[in-house]
């Protein structure tokens, strides 16, 4: 086989986005009919390896990218998305690009109807050509029949389900009679487990025709079942190559998180013993609505003076908890403070009850951009418990206590190192790491109890990484705050939390020790509850 | 020199400059400065507090206040109210505020709750709550029962009259007091100013207190007030209710010193000068201070003075109207579409 000339070839490719290096050296080649499973965690560089072979306008616009793609020998360079579909590459994204007032049909033929002659092609040109709707029906079908699927094509998009807006997704891409590779970017993410077998089988069927395949998934099964070979890709680079055979689900889980040798993991802190009390948080099968980030049924305790992490995949619903105990998304079941129970729906409540939170939308929730930093920093402790309020007339009125504001502001800037012109400068005008300072500070200010951190260290470099963890670290120590972190990077919460929870599904999938394997963590954040973990 | 015109902006050098030329201008084609100037800070005292009614609802993100007839409304409906009653000089005036300022409470908590349903598009709806209001009022004005006969038609007896003369009843109850006058053509109204001036204060002083500040919040980003336990609606009625309320106040002071009570569509287009002139003074749709209201109602009432005296005398037309509805309407189009700078 190594012999024959690959369909795709894409060496040593690279990419850099605003300085951040997201892909390296990234090597791999496909056969006709081969189909290569590409697994790694969020953010590892997957999509981004898929938008530069597909020729997409960011990668352009973002400088281009590094090394070199061929394909049949060929060295190619897609200067846009027509490109590659001219070479024969078809791609199916995570976000539906379907039109949802128009038919199945029409969107699987968009822009290559079927066409009749009529008379007026005589006066302006063939784009007044009438369309051939029995000719087009046909074809839908032949390519919904290629897909082994049910689905009617006179249905509106916006009438189908889910499911059934993937399979139309992927059948445009099959009645491309030139298509020969085709990349599904989590394809099954929004199926149900019938659904994903239908696919799964129709895309074999595809592979017999000689058509190769790029398959982007989190489901490790789907991908032992349906690929011959796959790549592993963390931290932009391929960690792994292997033959599907050869591997199982416990190892691929392993090779996506493992960052055996990493010098992070050597940054593990000294854990000096603190007093770990009785439970202080708790929830009993707690629910909350927020969009892309759904909890279903979380029950969990958190320890006083404890660092409890919560990580997961994204959408998996890790974000939703803490923000659905702070009261900012619908929610329902219970949580009880020290025993007591929290009123939820009801930001106010929350915080009165000693709890603060750092939003992992910061430019959203978290500041006021408007504003300076002194009012971004104080507001909420002003409005929730009246501190930096001087009371007139008897407490009649409240005014607003600028002096106290400034000084305080001035001890955040110093302590957190926020780099600013004064407490007056206005929030947008700070950076991502100054701004997160800034949200820090807001929660600090009211003296949380439990003070929930939402992905603290999204977008920021690292030298702002390192002060936000260590501030938070410290506060756990020095005040003895309990704090519950919820980030993607699991190596971040492992090297800071006591205990973490990983949230799979809207379900906590497993409680595990900071210590405990990474393969473990991979394990749980795949859904894979039901295999017993080995080693502890 | 630089950092004077960032902190100015262009909109308002220009407008005074313009203005500046019209008071050189002026002796020359034979109109007074004295008089001109007078009647600029007259306008302004009159305006000023129609002005100030805007600022409570841009804080609090609910957009320019073109809600403002509402209020206005309110005001006149104190205002015929106490005439009925026939109470003469300040008393009258201050039962006219009393009667109106609770008629304000209730309209702009009503209108307040249908700006929180329509989040986003606050400026149109007001608008329209404007324009409806005062053909709702038209009926009423007609039906409602007073029976004073400085105020009803005199041919059939019943109804209110489009213009209603205060003169008698309250004509510059604020205005008389501690009148400063230099020279035949030049007084300043020291009572009117010192009553804005409070309103004026006291409109600050709330921004400065623990609501006032949530109110601010709410404008600035109202998921950020939320997280921080604030009711954002609560706080946007409250502006609502405010702003209605300085508008009930507003156009009673306006009366006073303009000498007449005007019905039916008299406050139609009431809320656009109003508009103008904070936007003029460097209010934006959701920031908005004292001083951008006494910057903005000075230069406005300045243009709309001195255009009709000193353009009309050197082009022999009257341009006056063209040039206020320029002004106003382009500085409405300027302000809704100019975008927040982010300096780094």
């Amino acid at each position: 086989m190594p012999t024959e000339v690959p369909l795709l070839k894409m060496e040593n490719i690279g990419k850099e986005f605003f300085g951040n290096r997201v892909l390296q050296n990234v090597t791999f080649s496909l056969q006709p009919g081969e189909i290569m499973g590409l697994v790694g965690e969020n953010g590892a560089g997957k999509s981004t390896l898929m938008n530069i072979l597909f020729g997409m306008p960011v990668i352009q616009e973002t400088g281009g990218y590094e090394g070199k793609i061929f394909i049949d020998g060929q060295e190619v360079k897609f200067k846009d998305p027509l490109d590659a579909l001219e070479a024969g590459i078809g791609m199916v994204h995570q976000e539906f690009s379907l039109i949802p007032g128009f038919s199945a049909t029409e969107n699987i033929l968009l822009n290559r109807e079927s066409t009749k002659y009529n008379f007026l092609v005589e006066i302006f040109s063939e784009r007044l050509m009438t369309l051939d709707r029995t000719n087009m029906k046909k074809r839908a079908e032949k390519a919904i029949k290629t897909l082994g699927v049910d689905l009617n094509p006179d249905t509106l998009i916006s009438e189908m389900p889910v499911g059934h807006k993937q399979f139309t997704e992927i059948a445009r891409e099959i009645d491309r009679s030139k298509t020969r590779l085709l990349v599904l970017d989590e394809p099954t993410a929004v199926l149900a487990e019938s659904e994903a077998s239908v696919l799964i089988s129709a895309l074999k069927k595809l592979s017999e025709q000689g058509i190769a395949i790029i398959f982007i998934s989190h489901r490790l099964n789907e991908i032992i079942d349906l690929c011959d070979k796959l790549i592993v890709v963390r931290d932009g680079r391929v960690i792994q190559e292997a033959r599907t055979e050869d591997t199982n689900v416990r190892q691929i889980a392993a090779w996506m998180v493992d960052r055996k040798g990493d010098s992070r993991q050597e940054e593990k802190r000294e854990q000096k013993r603190r007093d770990i009390g009785e439970v202080v948080l708790r929830t009993e099968h707690l629910w909350v609505d927020m969009p892309g980030e759904t909890v279903r049924d979380v029950s969990i305790e958190v320890y006083r003076g404890e660092i409890f992490g919560i990580g997961g995949l994204a959408g998996q619903g890790k974000v939703g908890i803490s923000n659905g105990i702070m009261g900012l998304y619908a929610a329902g079941g219970k949580a009880f403070l020290r025993g007591k129970e929290i009123k939820l729906n009801d930001p106010d409540a929350s915080l009165r009850e000693g709890m603060a939170f750092v939003s992992e939308d910061r430019r959203g929730v978290g500041l006021l951009l408007d504003e300076g930093i002194d009012w971004n920093i104080t507001f909420t402790a002003m409005q929730v418990q009246e501190k930096f309020i001087k009371k007139l007339l008897g407490g009649m009125i409240k005014w607003r206590d600028d002096k106290a504001i400034d000084e305080c502001t001035k001890k955040y800037i110093d302590s957190l190192e926020i780099r600013c012109t004064g407490p007056r400068q206005r929030a947008i005008e700070l950076s991502g790491g100054n701004q997160q300072k800034v949200c820090l500070a807001k929660a600090f200010a009211v003296s949380p109890e439990i003070l929930f951190v939402s992905e603290p260290t999204r977008g920021i470099d690292i030298g702002a990484k390192k002060l936000v963890l260590d501030t938070l670290h410290r506060v756990n120590e020095e005040d003895g705050t309990t704090i519950i972190m919820t980030s993607s990077e699991l190596e971040e919460l492992r090297s800071i939390c006591d205990r973490i929870a990983i949230i799979n599904e809207g379900r906590v999938s497993g409680i595990l020790p900071a210590s405990a394997k990474a393969e473990e963590f991979g394990m749980l954040m795949l859904g894979h509850v039901e295999e017993p973990a080995e080693a502890n | 020199m630089q950092k004077f015109i960032e902190d100015a902006g262009w909109p308002r050098i220009i407008i005074g400059l313009f203005l500046c030329a019209l008071f050189i201008a002026a002796p020359f084609v034979g109109v007074r400065i004295d008089a001109s100037l007078s009647d600029t800070l007259v306008r302004v005292g009159m305006n000023g507090i129609l002005v100030l009614a805007m600022v409570p609802m841009i804080q609090s993100g609910c957009g320019l206040n073109f809600g403002l007839p509402l209020g206005i409304i309110s005001g006149l409906l104190g205002a015929v109210t106490s005439i009925q009653i026939g109470i003469r000089g300040g008393v009258g005036f201050l039962i006219a505020a009393t009667i109106a300022i609770p008629i304000a409470v209730v309209l702009g908590w009503l209108y307040g709750q249908l700006l929180n349903r329509v989040k986003g598009d606050e400026m149109m709806i007001a608008t329209y709550v404007g324009f409806s209001s005062v053909a709702v009022m038209c009926i009423a004005w007609l039906l409602l029962p007073y029976t004073s006969p400085t105020m009803i038609w005199g041919y059939g007896g019943s109804g209110l009259r489009t213009t209603i003369s205060v003169e008698g009843f309250w004509l510059n109850a604020l205005s008389k007091y501690v009148k400063i006058q230099i020279g035949e053509f030049f007084y300043v109204p020291v009572g009117m100013f010192v009553f804005f001036a409070t309103i004026a204060f006291l409109v600050w002083a709330f921004f400065r207190t623990k609501v006032g500040t949530a109110m601010t919040a709410v404008g600035s980003n109202p998921e950020f007030a939320r997280a921080s336990g604030i009711n954002v609606d609560r706080m946007r009625t409250l502006s609502v209710i405010l702003s209605t309320v300085l508008g009930a106040i507003g156009i009673l002071v306006y009366e006073q010193s303009f000498g007449f009570i005007q019905l039916y569509m008299g406050p139609f287009y009431m809320a656009f000068p109003a508009v103008a002139a904070i936007l003029l003074g460097g209010a934006s749709v959701n920031k908005a201070s004292i001083i951008n209201v006494v910057v903005g109602t000075f230069l406005f009432q300045g243009i709309l003075t001195m255009t009709p005296s000193v353009i009309n005398s050197v082009m022999q037309t009257d341009m006056s109207e063209v040039i206020r509805i320029i002004v106003s309407n382009g500085m409405i189009l300027y302000a809704l579409t100019r975008k927040v700078v982010v300096k780094r």
